[in-house]
């Protein structure tokens, strides 16, 4: 098959190792060979998190300039995973800014957020760029914007995967309570990518 | 159950890397696991820890990498097969038992993982533990993939017990923390009884015995030399002139880069999984059928230089590289597009690596460092022994999430070597210089290495403060228990050990213990310490707010809020503490609610007053 090598890139608490494994998982389940991987410990606390997800190939990891898809969670971390991308990536970006506490106390600046997002389009095939918070609140759970990105990527048609079977994966590991503003998240977010 | 107890063979999931260790264990029905968590390697331990008791193993998080390797041999050497896991620098700290393991070895299989963190994403070192096999003559495996983790650990056990030693299983982070396919193999019945066989002149390691269980040693290198030619995990693959020799992780990316490049029918790989001893004939072979070689191994160059001694004792010339200019570095991880780029460039091919986007119109982004939590007790106590002991005091630190000090504008590390290591430095620096020391130390990290430090401190007179930030779980790591905890929340049964009465045990006669979310009460305990004369301890007791969340014990607080008509902006909220949840907008300083936890810590350093918690709890 076509190898697609897709990083998430986000904060600390947003959720995106979660994204990836969900999605690893549902390429298991379609049959697809993937790999997966992830960041633990120190770097998670607050920090950078970023995973990624490799189909048809065998190298756990994504180098710079060779992602097929990337899919960041918040806009200045997909703004600075943009060595990751070449000019036949696709980017899929929430928009809702986390600035760091570096800001906070004047040791950076937060890049214009509109201006970030003329610069990805520029550079790349294809940018989807919504605002992934206000979806997951409006799906019920806050906490479900990986649900949204989940929801944005498969929309987005880049990948070999059904939303039906993302939807089984999540309904499968999602535990009750939280099943219904996930899968509402996901379908926002894969509505989202559609207009986009 | 737990899924990793699944007892239909064929059954495929995707798993961690480092479940994919933990289901191999079950597999080759382990008795005895034993750890000290550390990053990479913590999913192990806390695989087992989840399933230890249905499964009917024993388990233990024990004090530190060389207890549990102890705790491992004296299984493995009753007759009961046995597992621990630690990090690379876990590894030092176990080693005075491992060179000596070596020499006594098992009667029944015993497995040491090891996990290498090339690129230092959660260590203090990037060394390579490849050399620990030489040091040893303990013979390692080294697998590729989430399949392998999980074959090769059901390996590591019969090869253990065929050489009677123990075996290491050398992993890297990258191994640790990917996920992929696992197809599941049947599971040997536990056997957690053994029976522990007395026979001291080969068990006692007193010189007139080590001498002859030295020769026994070496005579076995050729027994496991025998294994490593048979090997199914050191494989020659193709038949092309163009050799790579490769391992680990790096075999991954030495296959792409051959499918990228399209250049398989030239290449002959040769992958070595058992890689210590290496199978000189298969090497021999392999050399014999190729014009040049490629060595693609991360961190030292350890088969490249071996490869060449065999070469070289084979009478065998022909170009071997690996490390050196325009090929690969001996720092960090290896990524598939290096590995490509450097295979292109060696066996002269067009490079097929797509083209970076250029980055270089951005301007610099904000850094996003690793930071203490909102609420976080460290953060509480590091403002009170500031306040007090001011920025020219020096701070000796240790491993743990308190590392994270180091950062400005807490900037509260100033010296950080290893585990324990901020107690012993502490006494050479205040011996040696005039200056005021305080050192940081985690209760996890206390047990675990800084307790002969403090006897060290208390016996030779020496004059400084050590803190220790006892948060009530060993935090950074995941939340594991150690001897001070309560595991009750967690469903076991073990003793609860006063860090107090240690230190008090140890001689230490002017000990505090503190709430540090109490900014007063601290700083006043900071003074008594300061004005003492000797070895002062401070013990600044407060749960980790992530842990009681974890285990329910979270006590609901209200967040709060900035008055904004009472704040003048002296920032000393924002300067002196650096709260993830505090910020600045409009030249407003906010607190944003869903991340403040109520520790109150901001109100009692605001001069105004200002930091009032909110009406109703959020």
């Amino acid at each position: 098959m076509e190898t697609k090598r897709i990083v998430f890139v986000g904060v600390g608490g947003q959720g995106n190792l979660l994204a990836s494994r969900l999605l690893g998982e549902a390429c298991i389940s379609a049959g697809i060979p993937a790999v997966v991987s992830e960041i633990h410990g120190m770097a998670q606390r607050g920090g950078i998190v970023e995973s990624a997800l490799i189909m048809g190939a065998k190298s756990p990891i994504v180098s710079k300039g060779e992602a097929d898809i990337l899919i960041g969670f918040e806009p200045s971390e997909t703004l600075r995973a943009l060595n990751k991308c070449n000019k036949d990536t696709v980017v899929i970006t929430n928009i809702h800014p986390l600035p760091p506490f570096t800001v906070v106390i004047g040791q950076g600046v937060y890049p214009d957020i509109d201006k970030s997002l003329d610069i990805i389009r520029d550079n790349v095939s294809l940018l989807i760029a919504f605002d992934g918070d206000e979806l997951a609140a409006k799906a019920g759970n806050p906490l479900s914007l990986n649900m949204v990105m989940l929801g944005a990527l498969v929309g987005s048609r880049v990948i070999p995967l059904k939303e039906d079977i993302l939807k089984e994966t999540i309904s499968k590991t999602t535990k009750q309570t939280f099943l219904e503003s996930n899968l509402k998240a996901f379908d926002f977010g894969l509505a989202a990518s559609r207009i986009g | 159950m737990h899924k990793l107890l699944i007892d239909s063979p064929d059954t495929e999931m995707l798993l961690l890397g480092n479940e994919a260790i933990a289901r191999g264990a079950i597999e080759a029905g382990v008795g005895v696991a034993s750890c000290y968590p550390g990053t990479p390697s913590s999913e192990i331990p806390d695989t087992f820890f989840a399933m230890f008791k249905e499964a009917g193993f024993y388990f233990e998080y024990s004090t530190n990498e060389k207890v549990a390797l102890e705790v491992a041999a004296g299984a493995a050497i009753s007759g009961v097969r046995s597992i621990v896991t630690m990090k690379h620098v876990g590894m030092n700290v176990a080693s005075d038992s491992l060179m000596t393991m070596a020499y006594l070895g098992v009667n029944a299989g015993m497995v040491v993982i090891n996990a290498d963190d090339p690129f230092l994403f959660s260590s203090q070192n990037e060394q390579d533990n490849r050399y620990y096999a030489r040091l040893s003559g303990l013979p390692m495996i080294e697998p590729t993939n989430a399949q392998e983790m999980k074959d090769m650990t059901v390996a590591a056990f019969d090869i253990s017990e065929q050489l009677k030693l123990p075996v290491i299983l050398r992993t890297t982070t990258r191994l640790n923390h990917l996920r992929g396919a696992v197809r599941f193999g049947s599971i040997k019945p536990i056997q957690s009884k053994g029976f522990f066989k007395k026979d001291p002149f080969h068990f006692v390691a007193i010189p007139a015995v080590s001498r002859n269980l030295h020769k026994i040693l070496v005579e076995k290198y050729d027994q496991a030399l025998e294994l490593s030619e048979k090997s199914k995990y050191n494989q020659i693959i193709g038949s092309g002139k163009w050799g790579i020799v490769t391992n680990g992780v790096s075999m991954n990316y030495v296959q792409d880069a051959i499918n990228d490049l399209g250049i398989g029918d030239k290449v002959t790989i040769l992958r070595l999984g058992f890689s210590y001893p290496m199978p000189e004939k298969m090497i021999e072979k392999f050399l014999s059928n190729v014009e040049k070689v490629l060595v693609v191994e991360e961190l030292e160059p350890v088969m490249e230089n071996e490869i060449r001694s065999i070469a070289q004792s084979k009478g065998i010339s022909m170009p071997i590289k690996g490390k050196g200019n325009n090929l690969f570095p001996r720092l960090y991880e290896y990524d598939p597009g290096l590995v490509r780029k450097t295979i292109a460039s060696y066996f002269n091919v067009p490079d097929t690596s797509p083209a970076m986007v250029d980055v270089s119109a951005l301007s610099e982004l904000p850094g996003r460092p690793p930071n203490l939590c909102a609420g976080c007790p460290h953060r509480a106590m590091y403002y009170a022994i500031k306040k007090v002991y001011g920025p020219d005091a020096i701070y000796p630190s240790d491993i743990g999430c308190y590392t994270l000090g180091v950062l400005p504008p807490l900037s509260m590390a100033d010296l950080v070597i290893c585990m324990g290591g901020s107690i012993g430095s502490a006494c050479g620096i205040e011996a040696a210089t005039d200056q005021k020391v305080v050192s940081f130390i985690g209760d996890s990290t206390f047990f675990h290495a800084g307790i002969p430090a403090l006897i060290n401190a208390v016996h030779n007179n020496h004059n400084f403060t050590l803190v220790i930030l006892d948060n009530g779980t060993t935090a950074m790591t995941g939340h594991q228990p150690h001897p001070g905890v309560d595991t009750t929340p967690m469903g076991v049964d073990t003793t609860q050990l006063s860090i107090e009465s240690i230190v008090r045990g140890c001689g230490v006669e002017h000990v505090q213990v503190v709430n540090p979310l109490q900014v007063k009460k601290s700083i006043a305990a900071a003074q008594a310490s300061k004005d003492f004369d000797g070895i002062s301890v401070i013990i600044s007791k407060e749960i980790c707010p992530l842990y009681a969340r974890a285990i329910q014990k979270a006590k609901k607080a209200r967040p709060f809020y900035v008055n904004q008509d009472k704040c003048k902006q002296h920032l000393d909220c924002i300067n002196h503490l650096a709260c993830p949840a505090m910020y600045i907008a409009d030249n407003k300083t906010m607190i944003n609610e869903s991340l403040c936890i109520g520790c109150a810590v901001c109100a009692q350093v605001c001069p105004e007053n200002a930091i009032l918690p909110l009406k109703k709890p959020a």
